[in-house]
């Protein structure tokens, strides 16, 4: 009777509940407000590299978004003048080789002002090539280089179109003469109607020494 | 009817307060809104905003730490108070409020005149090499309502205490006199190993005569 009594102040008229019915302990097994929006890009998957061969997402890349987003946030690797570079590759499949078109061209800039270009680097870029995509190019591996950048590949659980992708970073290249500044640009597709799944970042060579890989979907 | 009251008393504290097993996810299928912060907001999480009327910099002094390894900026609509003017940025690191951190970066533009006139290419005088000055935006903004300059700046892993930190911004606008379409892209590096706090923005001359600017962090 006193908990009905207790019961009845919470409500108002109409039997509607008043604040005072819930408190946080009252919602813990809610787990989802559907006409709440959640924002438009999700956190899926964070890697970090300490001195790794590779960094492998095998899970989150579906149906569920129409793009997918990585940030590599300071990618230092081991071993000079090797690249950040990524591939791809379809259901549980782990051979990472997708045929692959891709554009590459670079501003560069380095610090005693004698180089100033932007232009496209053929030597960089593939024509239906199986390769690793050269992203972030000629990192050194001294504590002042490193790069960072961002990559976004569309609609990869399509099975009717290929995979567009497009993908921005900038490169503290060491140079003997003179450090440079590199932004680099690609753009491309998996020349794939299959569904793509997981991707793979490694180097050119050697290990990647420290870096964040974080995946999002975009809604 | 009795076994739905006496089922639904176990969900009560003698209090009168509900408990979990009164609610479900589809006890709020009706709510669209919850205050903010009460739930997950996606992975960029709104900082800070900044809304311009004459101002002659804009400082944003707080909120970029180790909280986040990536950080965007949004510049909306920003109209020049003078004509003929370039938007720019610059960085600090603790409480310092000099805003002269070393600087190399890339500077590129494509450009295509309402006439239909096209010029693309590397723009030596808006890039710096190791120089102190603030970061060009954009090519060029007038103060004619229908000119301006909107974009992004995203400064990547700013509290690293190791290595230096990268940042990749783009523009878009009208240019000074009406010149047509830009968009220019700007890499480069802030060539210090300490960590990024407060970053300012300004015009190379006159006051920011409107728009917006928000911050982000990506978690």
């Amino acid at each position: 009777m006193s908990i009905a009594a207790s019961l009845a102040n919470n409500l108002k008229t109409g039997a509607v509940f008043k604040r005072t019915a819930v408190n946080n302990t009252s919602v813990s097994s809610v787990t989802s407000f559907a006409g709440v929006s959640a924002g438009a890009l999700t956190l899926l998957a964070t890697q970090t590299a300490s001195s790794s061969a590779q960094l492998d997402f095998t899970s989150g890349i579906d149906s569920t978004y129409d793009s997918y987003i990585f940030h590599l946030n300071n990618m230092h690797l081991a071993t000079d003048q090797a690249h950040v570079q990524f591939q791809a590759d379809t259901g549980t499949n782990t051979n990472y080789n997708l045929t692959v078109t891709n554009t590459y061209f670079r501003a560069n800039h380095n610090e005693d002002d004698s180089l100033a270009t932007v232009s496209i680097d053929a030597a960089r870029d593939q024509s239906q090539g199986t390769g690793f995509i050269q992203f972030m190019s000629a990192v050194t591996d001294e504590n002042d280089s490193g790069s960072s950048g961002i990559i976004r590949i569309f609609g990869p659980s399509s099975t009717t179109s290929v995979k567009p992708f497009l993908g921005v970073c900038n490169c503290h290249h060491h140079n003997p003469g003179s450090d440079v500044s590199r932004n680099i640009s690609i753009g491309g597709y998996f020349n794939t109607t299959t569904a793509i799944t997981r991707f793979r970042f490694n180097s050119s060579s050697g290990n990647i020494d420290a870096g964040v890989i974080k995946l999002y979907g975009v809604s | 009817m009795g076994a739905i009251t006496r089922t639904f008393a176990n969900n009560i504290t003698t209090a009168g307060v509900l408990l979990p097993g009164a609610f479900e996810n589809a006890s709020f299928n009706n709510v669209t809104s919850v205050q903010s912060g009460a739930v997950g907001t996606g992975a960029k999480t709104f900082i800070a905003s900044a809304t311009l009327s004459s101002d002659a910099t804009v400082d944003f002094t707080s909120g970029i730490d180790s909280t986040y390894k990536t950080y965007i900026f949004y510049f909306i609509n920003i109209h020049p108070a003078t004509d003929d003017v370039i938007f720019s940025c610059q960085f600090d690191t603790g409480t310092n409020t000099n805003y002269n951190q070393t600087i190399t970066s890339t500077f590129y533009a494509a450009r295509h005149a309402e006439s239909d006139s096209t010029n693309f290419g590397y723009i030596t005088n808006r890039d710096q090499a190791q120089g102190t000055d603030f970061v060009k935006l954009n090519y060029d903004a007038g103060n004619a309502n229908d000119e301006g300059v909107s974009g992004y700046l995203k400064l990547f892993d700013p509290s690293n205490g190791t290595f230096v930190t990268q940042f990749l911004a783009r523009s878009s606008g009208n240019g000074y006199g009406g010149s047509g379409a830009q968009d220019s892209q700007v890499a480069g590096y802030i060539n210090t190993p300490t960590a990024i706090t407060r970053v300012r923005f300004k015009m190379s001359s006159g006051n920011i005569d409107s728009g917006k600017i928000v911050l982000y962090g990506m978690s």
